[in-house]
């Protein structure tokens, strides 16, 4: 159990900087996960903290100690990788001792210890079994009882489910949850799927182009993202981004998207947004947050013509276009009008976002992260 | 309607891959079993003659091709009893045994070295012992003999315990490098973060993982040194220390007289081990040779 601190860590490839100073601080037992696009640099950070790369710059500290220039085995950190990395030519049993053995632990206690993680992971029967007579699944837990018997201060996870199918992976996911809450390990997790991130972690960094865009609980991500990059990688589908400009409409501001179409801006926000009246913004709104008019919500409202439809069974994916956006939105399947039909919308303002599109800065907002009640559920 | 159009032309299609399939098959028998009578036709000549005596042999109104009216074992017997032959045998484990061993013993961490730890020059390294394979033992023996002459090896067969790595490690160091670069990255790094030095990497990990191509260098480096021909020719002058190859020759064609029936019968001995070791490792060597061609 260990806390994991990272100041101003550099990794350079030749010319190119992969990461390029990032400062983050892992709390002891805290779930962290490094999400964004693939060569965002959240692979290379966490093959720093594991020691199989070197840093060019700054400083890496397990439980207060700088491991900078400790090999990986001197780290007491364990990895789980996304091909799994089995030994093929061992048995299960071997697979997940083989750390033990080699630092010569008592056999009882090997034994002790393997067994105690194959039945945490449900694995026991397969303990005399070699990688190849396994499934993915399996093999992942096998992958991931090798880094348990270890007892290390940190896990290490590097897109361990990236090779399974979506539905193995969604269970997966489940177990890796459950198996942190037993052993409360402190745990860095890389991803590229969000959905993962979001529902794993205690705490999630979202990096970009070797920088961490932000880090924050789950729902600050979702409901105040500070970036328009973050904005648009968490949720699905995407956040909406419109073109439009802040208007001031009889004292109260609103954000016109078209011509005739202006939206208003909700009176809490108003101190907030005053200084960037007149400017050309981006509106970001996410499409549960557009949806098909109702007699209970609150709103704004305003009627545009259908342009595609998606049924996805629990609920309908609409699109339509406003001067030149595409715009989507979440409506109930009964609500749904046919392509070319003009249908009337409510936007619920209060989840808007307004990015200055020089900074590409989510305009900050005191508060934000306060959960509203969602347009679907009946104002008090 | 549209169904009764398609039945027809899908027979049709069907037809003609079962006719094509027919046709490679027929093919595809024919170039076997040329290749086998091509490849088997000197095996069968030598096994034919080892069994005729010599009278029978250089009998001129009797087919050459036909086996043996009396088979006769004075052949192996003489071979056996009156010449060297025991001697080069030996001689020949003995070398071969001992250049598998350093060659192994080279090549194993030499490839491990070159294909995963990465360091300035690796490459071109690689690239460089591949090169020295290229270059043919019928050049090489003359510097060869210089060193061998230098080091007082001449007519000892521990000349060839030295000189036969050079034919050998390349290759092997070559077929290795390809072997150890197919298993991923990952198994190298797991160990190491389960805390495996270097060496217990290798003893540990790669080389069972790589045992296939192990087992395929070692066949090579066997049949390398089993039959290699030039240098002993050109380093050993006396019969006790001659190995076979170069030793039936000697021995058995004195001036423009042939031993035909006993050359055959070394030349049937002498190609048996090689032939024990195939037949029992094949499918390691095939899986050896062709791994890394596809996932898994």
């Amino acid at each position: 159990m260990a806390q994991v601190t990272l100041n101003k860590v550099v990794k350079k490839f030749d010319q190119t900087e992969a990461v390029r100073g990032i400062d983050l601080d892992i709390a002891d037992q805290e779930f962290v996960v490094l999400v964004g696009p693939s060569g965002c640099g959240k692979s290379t950070t966490l093959r720093m903290i594991a020691g199989l790369e070197e840093t060019t710059a700054g400083e890496i500290m397990i439980g207060g100690q700088i491991v900078n220039d400790l090999p990986p085995k001197d780290r007491d950190i364990a990895m789980v990788f996304q091909n799994y990395a089995l030994y093929p030519h061992m048995t299960v049993f071997e697979n997940m001792s083989f750390g033990l053995r080699l630092k010569k632990f008592p056999k009882a206690e090997i034994k002790q210890r393997v067994e105690r993680a194959a039945r945490i992971l449900d694995i026991t029967e397969l303990l005399e079994r070699r990688p190849r007579q396994l499934s993915g699944g399996q093999r992942q837990r096998v992958a991931m009882g090798r880094a348990i018997v270890r007892n290390p201060k940190v896990f290490l996870f590097d897109e361990p489910l990236s090779n399974l199918d979506a539905k193995l992976r969604v269970q997966m996911r489940t177990e890796i949850k459950k198996v942190h809450q037993q052993v409360r390990t402190t745990t860095v997790y890389v991803t590229h799927d969000q959905v993962e991130a979001m529902t794993l972690a205690d705490r999630v960094v979202v990096m970009n182009g070797g920088r961490i865009e932000q880090i924050g609980t789950p729902h600050e991500l979702y409901h105040a993202p500070k970036t328009r990059f973050v904005a648009g990688f968490i949720g699905s589908p995407t956040m909406n981004f419109i073109p439009c400009r802040l208007v001031e409409v009889t004292g109260a501001l609103g954000v016109q998207l078209a011509e005739g179409l202006t939206l208003p801006v909700p009176s809490e926000r108003d101190p907030a947004y005053r200084p960037y009246a007149g400017r050309a913004l981006v509106l970001g709104i996410r499409p549960e947050h557009i949806t098909e008019t109702r007699a209970y919500a609150a709103g704004a409202e305003f009627a545009m013509s259908v342009d595609v439809v998606e049924p996805m069974g629990m609920e309908t994916i609409v699109y339509f276009m406003v001067d030149g956006t595409e715009v989507c939105a979440r409506v109930t399947p009964e609500a749904a009008l046919a392509p070319g039909k003009r249908m009337r919308f409510l936007a619920d303002m209060r989840h808007m976002h307004l990015i200055d599109p020089q900074s590409e800065r989510v305009i900050d907002v005191p508060g934000a992260t306060r959960v509203h009640g969602t347009a679907r559920v009946p104002a008090a | 309607m549209n169904a009764a159009a398609e039945l027809p032309q899908r027979r049709l299609f069907g037809g003609s891959l079962r006719r094509n399939r027919r046709w490679a098959l027929a093919a595809s028998y024919f170039f076997l079993v040329l290749f086998a009578i091509f490849f088997l036709i000197p095996p069968y000549y030598q096994l034919v003659t080892a069994t005729k005596s010599s009278a029978e042999i250089s009998n001129q109104t009797t087919d050459p091709w036909l086996p043996s009216f009396a088979p006769t074992s004075e052949n192996i017997e003489e071979l056996w009893n009156k010449t060297d032959f025991p001697i080069y045998l030996r001689n020949t484990a003995l070398v071969t045994l001992c250049v598998v061993a350093i060659t192994m013993t080279i090549a194993v961490p030499a490839a491990f070295s070159l294909g995963r730890m990465k360091f300035w020059g690796s490459g071109i390294l690689a690239t460089g012992v591949f090169l020295t394979y290229l270059v043919p033992d019928s050049l090489l023996f003359l510097p060869l003999f210089k060193i061998v002459g230098s080091l007082g090896l001449l007519n000892s067969y521990w000349a060839l315990v030295l000189v036969y790595p050079t034919l050998t490690v390349p290759f092997c160091t070559w077929i290795m490098i390809g072997y150890f670069q197919s298993i991923p990255k990952e198994l190298d790094e797991a160990a190491l973060i389960d805390g495996a030095s270097h060496l217990q990497m290798l003893s540990k990990i790669f080389i069972p993982v790589a045992l296939p191509g192990l087992i395929a260098a070692t066949i090579f480096a066997f049949t390398v040194c089993w039959a290699a021909f030039v240098y002993p020719m050109a380093f050993i002058f006396s019969s006790d220390q001659q190995v076979l190859t170069a030793g039936t020759i000697t021995t058995l064609v004195k001036g423009d007289v042939y031993q035909w029936g006993m050359i055959m019968t070394a030349a049937l001995i002498g190609a048996a081990p090689p032939l024990v070791v195939y037949a029992f490792l094949m499918d390691y060597y095939i899986a050896g040779l062709t791994s890394g061609a596809t996932k898994g």
